[in-house]
């Protein structure tokens, strides 16, 4: 069973990743009363999942553009980024697009290839829960978020920059 | 220089722990090697050829004595016993063991140094001109710019695991030394008419695979917005720039494809979000870093020395020094003096323990116990006293760095090749010796006058053999090693690329081959036309003629 973090504590997670390649009937049919649905998905049924009654979430993958998601945002109490790989840093551009250009409050979840070693920079950037890959230790992961004092540069966790608080 | 304050020191301590940390996970294997590679790069380790190799940060190239007299302690106890100053001005050690690796680096950190950032898919050492702060013609001192792109860039967590490497140059002369157009991002320090400061801004030069000489894509960004600027150009690179080939996912490829307008107007309209944004730039934060670069304490002199004229008539080795290897300084009765670390029979850039602690001793007699490392891989006093000159010649010469040959056709810029690093098709450091030995004499490569010329062992051009006057390139064929030539490029504000001469050579031809060069350049040159003027008034023909005469 995968491990989630969110905001630094081990949590129970109801929702359910529904496939990249998934129509509207085999989402809506889902035995889950949360589902996370991907982002094309999204664009073309979102009336249709909005209504359906279920929780809905979107997972944005790093060839997305998350500023399409400028008028969802308020809609969504969760939004995946996929990590296909962890060398693939796109997500975390992503991240600070929703937290920073759209102004997303709700929850920010990465997803995928999702490494200890990187969890670090992925809370800077606003990603607030961690859907941990195989293998990662918990107890691991937990002090990776403290891995550093401070940072130098403007981040979405402290948009003050080292510059103005030292 | 610039001092490191708590902030600094608990951030390079807290580096050191994550990366103990992460050692020990590898070794003990709870990292795959796929796991740890960005991990260890991004704190400057390869997996070499024989050994790793530690690759060093020195922030714009500057130096202390005591940082480096620590780096040859390190080369002592950590390495053979020498280490190699890249074409990026850093320092690479080539014989470290991985376990002892986390060691060196609280060593490093002791003197504030550390090796994040010299490698991997990440915003790599700042570089700048050797002569900031001294230069005659500066504009603006370049170091103060870099300290605050060196914070900036510094775990920064967006930009960690971008679609390959990345390097910033910055350069606050008319006279470009620091190769500033062919790097990702290359800022002109300029003024405006009123006398405030501002930063051009190039993108998308870099060598390697697929040379490109940066494009501007903004002709005066005020100081302020540097960072939020910065970070716009960093951002669409991230999000777009390709991650299907690692040959074609350099900045470069990216502005190529969708070209340098819409680059700029994605730039732009990511900027709009962030201009004038907390990372905005502050007078208190530019006038905190200059602190760190102000004068040192200069005496008053006269800029002229009959002891030293005196010297130079007599000892005619110490006159070719003076003339090659010492510039003129901003302060009168001061000079700067380059020390041309190829000797020949040495590796280009390679310097020994005993060398470094002389150099640093040197410093601290005579420069104010600062030393410059250059991306011609030499190493710069920069404010010796004209009457210490013939003094600082003669203590050089006893340790074999007194070359008399700066920016002639021996000061060869070379990566380490295929000796020691495990990219290269073909060794290059065979080739600048025997280059160097053909043109040993002093009077002939006084003659030829000023040159460049670079070899690189591959295709990702460390010894930037792209911007060399004469370039020389490492390929394989068929398993064996040969060797291309170009001609025709240069690296200063006029930056152009070499073009290919012709078919590739074997090693033993090099030496003719470079020959036969200079003669077609000897025998056509105009006055004191340099190799660049005449290859560009005549073209590549005459070259071609001379050199593939008899090949038929």
């Amino acid at each position: 069973m995968p491990t989630l973090i969110k905001d630094g504590q081990v949590v129970d997670n109801p929702w359910s990743l529904l496939a990249k390649d998934v129509d509207l009937n085999t989402a809506l049919s889902d035995e889950s009363s949360h589902i996370v649905v991907p982002f094309a998905l999204w664009q073309e049924h979102k009336d249709s999942l909005m209504e359906s009654g279920k929780a809905v979430a979107v997972c944005v993958d790093s060839d997305d553009d998350p500023y399409e998601l400028a008028n969802d945002v308020i809609d969504l109490p969760l939004i995946c980024l996929n990590f296909p790989v962890f060398r693939d840093g796109r997500a975390f551009s992503a991240a600070a697009i929703l937290r920073e250009r759209l102004n997303y409050q709700g929850e920010i979840r990465a997803i995928g290839d999702v490494l200890r070693d990187q969890l670090f920079y992925m809370k800077k950037c606003g990603i607030n829960s961690f859907d941990l890959a195989d293998g990662v230790k918990v107890e691991q992961a937990l002090a990776a978020f403290n891995e550093f004092s401070t940072s130098y540069m403007s981040t979405v966790e402290e948009p003050l920059p080292l510059f103005r608080r030292r | 220089m610039y001092i490191y304050d708590n902030y600094d020191k608990q951030m390079l301590q807290d580096r050191i722990v994550q990366f103990r940390d992460q050692t020990r996970r590898f070794l003990a294997g709870e990292l795959t090697s796929e796991q740890f590679l960005p991990l260890r790069l991004q704190n400057g380790l390869y997996i070499q050829r024989l050994a790793p190799m530690l690759r060093v940060a020195i922030p714009y190239g500057c130096l202390s004595s005591r940082q480096l007299r620590k780096l040859a302690s390190i080369a002592r106890d950590y390495d053979k016993g020498y280490a190699h100053f890249s074409t990026r001005q850093n320092i690479q050690y080539n014989w470290p063991v991985l376990e002892q690796v986390p060691d060196l680096l609280a060593e490093l950190a002791e003197v504030e140094m550390h090796a994040i950032q010299t490698s991997g898919n990440c915003i790599r050492n700042t570089t700048t001109d050797q002569f900031a702060g001294v230069a005659v013609d500066e504009i603006e001192d370049s170091r103060p710019w870099c300290e605050i792109i060196r914070q900036w860039s510094s775990f920064h967590p967006e930009f960690a695991y971008l679609p390959r490497k990345f390097k910033i140059a910055v350069c606050g002369t008319p006279n470009d030394q620091a190769a500033t157009q062919v790097h990702d991002i290359g800022l002109y320090i300029k003024k405006n008419d009123k006398g405030e400061i501002g930063f051009q801004v190039l993108v998308g030069g870099g060598l390697g695979r697929t040379p490109v000489i940066g494009a501007t894509i903004c002709e005066f960004l005020p100081w302020q917005h540097l960072l939020t600027y910065l970070d716009a150009i960093m951002r669409v690179y991230n999000r777009f720039g390709r991650r299907d080939n690692k040959y074609k996912a350099r900045i470069k490829i990216l502005v190529k494809e969708i070209g340098v307008d819409a680059f700029r107007d994605k730039v732009e309209a990511e900027w709009l979000h962030d201009k004038d944004g907390p990372a905005t730039l502050t007078h208190e934060e530019v006038a905190r870093c200059r602190v760190f670069f102000t004068d040192p304490d200069y005496q008053d002199l006269d800029d002229i020395d009959q002891a030293i004229e005196d010297a130079a008539a007599s000892d005619l080795l110490f006159s070719h020094w003076l003339e090659r290897n010492v510039a003129l300084h901003k302060k009168p009765g001061y000079r700067i003096v380059s020390l041309c670390l190829k000797e020949t029979g040495v590796a280009p850039g390679d310097i020994t323990d005993t060398q470094m602690e002389f150099v640093a001793d040197l410093a601290d007699k005579y420069s104010f116990g600062e030393v410059r490392v250059t991306h011609e891989q030499n190493l710069v006093l920069t404010d010796v006293r004209l009457q210490d000159l013939y003094a600082v010649y003669l203590a050089c010469k006893k340790e074999s760095l007194a070359t008399p040959y700066l920016g002639l056709l021996n000061d060869i810029v070379c990566c380490p090749g295929g000796d020691f690093c495990s990219l290269a098709n073909a060794k290059s450091i065979p080739i600048a010796e025997s280059i160097q030995r053909r043109f040993e004499d002093f009077d002939i490569q006084k003659n030829i006058g000023e040159i460049t010329l670079n070899i690189s062992g591959c295709m990702n051009a460390c010894g930037h053999h792209h911007v060399g006057n004469i370039g020389i390139l490492g390929v394989d064929k068929k398993g064996s090693e040969f060797y291309q030539v170009t001609l025709g490029g240069s690296s200063d504000r006029d930056t152009s690329l070499g073009k290919v001469l012709g078919p590739s050579f074997a090693q033993a031809e090099m030496p003719d081959v470079i020959d036969k060069i200079i003669n077609v350049y000897l025998e056509n040159r105009q006055a004191d036309e340099s190799f660049l003027a005449t290859y560009n008034r005549i073209g590549m023909d005459p070259y071609k003629e001379k050199v593939y005469a008899n090949a038929d």
